[in-house]
């Protein structure tokens, strides 16, 4: 563990929406009890203004940065952006990051029990959207008494809450960072997840989501769905880098169908790994979420979505990222610019496809850093 | 008028930022690193936004605290609504642009005001070093080779001037510079003979 980690953190909960009080979800569903997972690093200030909302990706959780025990061998997704220093730097910042609504690190989602039966929701848990996780981060918010958030940050999926949130609560965000997004996806993200979906419907062993009455997992569809994934997720150089053609513990092919190259092996371990920390139907929810995302449906048009936002707006893209590519940045920054808002928008040089938010890069930790320390000037 | 701080900024810039008026709204394409926002906002409490093509210079903008994107001029402004800017500041710049006649007209449908400061090539060292030595020429600030060079289109004030006119422009001021700054007459006599940067105040007329 090094001088700057935030050390031993844990997960907390918070409860609401209880009946009949439910939340109205935008499908027209209610939902209630509906509890967070969340997680705070730092010190909230007296005005309550010093907050950074962190918004996580299709696969993340409300754990950012630090270890669960002295033993933990891994730390948060997002570790090195978290700590005294860090761009994110709990010497002046209150970091929040909770698992999202529908999600199953915690929050309640598919896997939850649901109140009517006693039995988990599976398929009966009603289809939550980008601005669903985004209105139950509100809830936390208040329950955290925050009076404004200093920033709301996020990469991929947590980008879109980030753009929902700077547009729905515009007087409670003072700056969005929505990093490695879109607006909303093109046809071949959703045709990505849609194959991802079949992959977990093909699965003998998902019985129509019902996988936990047997207690079966649908190891091979979720496992190849994230396989499937996890190649959108790299850059062709980064793989070629990686990987190449090199071959697999052997000198030369095996003319048969057991692993030849390690980049098989590579997405295989990447599959099986997934199984062991994420739920199958979590994921038809949660790409389900992704897919719906359409801020030009939901306003009329794009520009039409930001006309009333009051954040000053990052907006990040990377080079190799082919899945949410630049050219999706800057329709965002544009519809910004239209609007005559705040916006600073940087194509960061990365090969590392669209996981590059999640590794180290001098450039965006030095650029969110200085952006941060103007948010609210 | 405040006593701008001219410590830092390049000639032309220090000119440049005494042009503008507090509190107005300003564009400068190729920002750099965002040293003229930076100062003019701190000063003159304007309202700022910079366009970089370079990362390194972008993140030098972010420090500062001035907004920037980081885009190719030469794809266009479309993003700016009409009449968006008090000023749209164009330093230094427009020998390196694709279509600098394009980029004048867009400065001037986005902004009231465009101030643009430009290298003369018209400047006698320079005219020299063709006709005497018959090369290309090199100077302190075009110091490139002719094939390596991104300035590909070298203008003089007569032809900048000319542009103008045929595009329905109006310089509302000039302002000569550089090197021959002390020759005194032949200086403000003959610009183009003896001037080495200038910078000139455009309108669009009506």
């Amino acid at each position: 563990m090094d001088a700057n980690s935030i050390g031993i953190v844990e997960t907390k909960f918070f409860t609401f929406a209880q009946p009949p009080n439910e939340m109205h979800l935008e499908s027209g569903v209610k939902l209630g009890p509906i509890t967070l997972a969340y997680e705070t690093y730092g010190q909230l200030n007296e005005r309550g203004d010093n907050a950074l909302l962190i918004t996580h990706a299709l696969s993340g959780d409300a754990h950012v940065a630090g270890y669960y025990s002295p033993n933990d061998p891994k730390p948060g997704w997002w570790d090195f952006m978290v700590g005294p220093g860090r761009p994110f730097d709990t010497n002046k910042y209150f970091v929040v990051c909770s698992n999202v609504l529908g999600g199953c690190k915690g929050s309640t989602g598919p896997t939850s029990t649901n109140p009517a039966t006693g039995k988990p929701y599976n398929l009966n848990f009603p289809v939550v959207t980008i601005g669903d996780m985004v209105k139950a981060q509100r809830e936390l918010v208040r329950h955290l008494n925050i009076s404004k958030l200093h920033a709301v940050v996020g990469g991929s999926m947590g980008g879109m809450q980030a753009l929902e949130w700077a547009i729905k609560y515009p007087d409670m965000v003072a700056a969005a960072l929505p990093i490695a997004t879109t607006s909303r996806l093109n046809a071949q993200g959703i045709a990505f997840d849609e194959v991802g979906r079949q992959a977990i419907y093909a699965d003998a062993n998902w019985k129509n989501g019902d996988y936990s009455d047997y207690n079966l997992i649908p190891a091979q569809g979720l496992s190849v769905a994230r396989m499937l994934a996890h190649i959108t997720y790299l850059s062709e150089e980064s793989m070629h880098e990686k990987f190449g053609r090199r071959l697999q513990e052997k000198e030369r092919y095996g003319y048969d169908f057991s692993t030849d190259f390690e980049v098989e092996s590579y997405l295989r371990y990447q599959g099986e790994s997934f199984i062991k920390r994420f739920d199958a139907n979590t994921y038809l929810y949660i790409s389900k979420a992704i897919d719906y995302f359409d801020l030009s449906r939901d306003y009329g048009s794009l520009e039409n979505a930001f006309k009333n936002v009051q954040a000053k707006f990052l907006v990040l893209s990377f080079t190799s990222d082919w899945l949410f590519t630049t050219a999706q940045a800057k329709e965002i920054v544009r519809a910004l610019m239209v609007n005559g808002k705040h916006v600073t928008f940087c194509e960061i040089p990365s090969n590392y496809g669209h996981d590059s938010f999640l590794l180290r890069n001098a450039c965006m930790e030095k650029m969110i850093a200085d952006f941060l320390s103007y948010a609210n000037a | 008028m405040k006593n701008l701080n001219k410590d830092q900024l390049r000639l032309d810039l220090n000119y440049i930022a005494r042009i503008i008026e507090n509190n107005s709204r300003v564009l400068d394409l190729g920002c750099g690193s965002g040293e003229l926002l930076h100062k003019l906002a701190q000063e003159k409490n304007i309202r700022g936004h910079g366009v970089e093509i370079d990362v390194e210079n972008i993140c030098a903008c972010v420090e500062k605290g001035v907004p920037v994107i980081h885009a190719d001029m030469d794809e266009g402004l479309g993003e700016y609504p009409d009449k968006s800017f008090d000023y749209v500041i164009l330093s230094q710049t427009l020998q390196a642009v694709k279509k600098p006649h394009i980029i004048l007209h867009d400065m001037l449908r986005v902004g009231q005001t465009g101030i643009v400061s430009l290298l003369n090539f018209g400047y006698w060292k320079v005219r020299s070093q063709l006709f005497v030595q018959g090369i290309m020429p090199r100077t302190k600030t075009l110091p490139y080779q002719w094939y390596d060079t991104p300035n590909i289109h070298l203008t003089t004030i007569k032809d900048f001037k000319n542009l103008c006119a045929e595009g329905n422009i109006t310089i509302k001021q000039q302002i000569n510079l550089g090197q021959a700054r002390k020759g005194g007459v032949l200086y403000n006599l003959f610009p183009n003979w003896f001037t080495s940067l200038a910078i000139f105040v455009i309108k669009k007329n009506k």
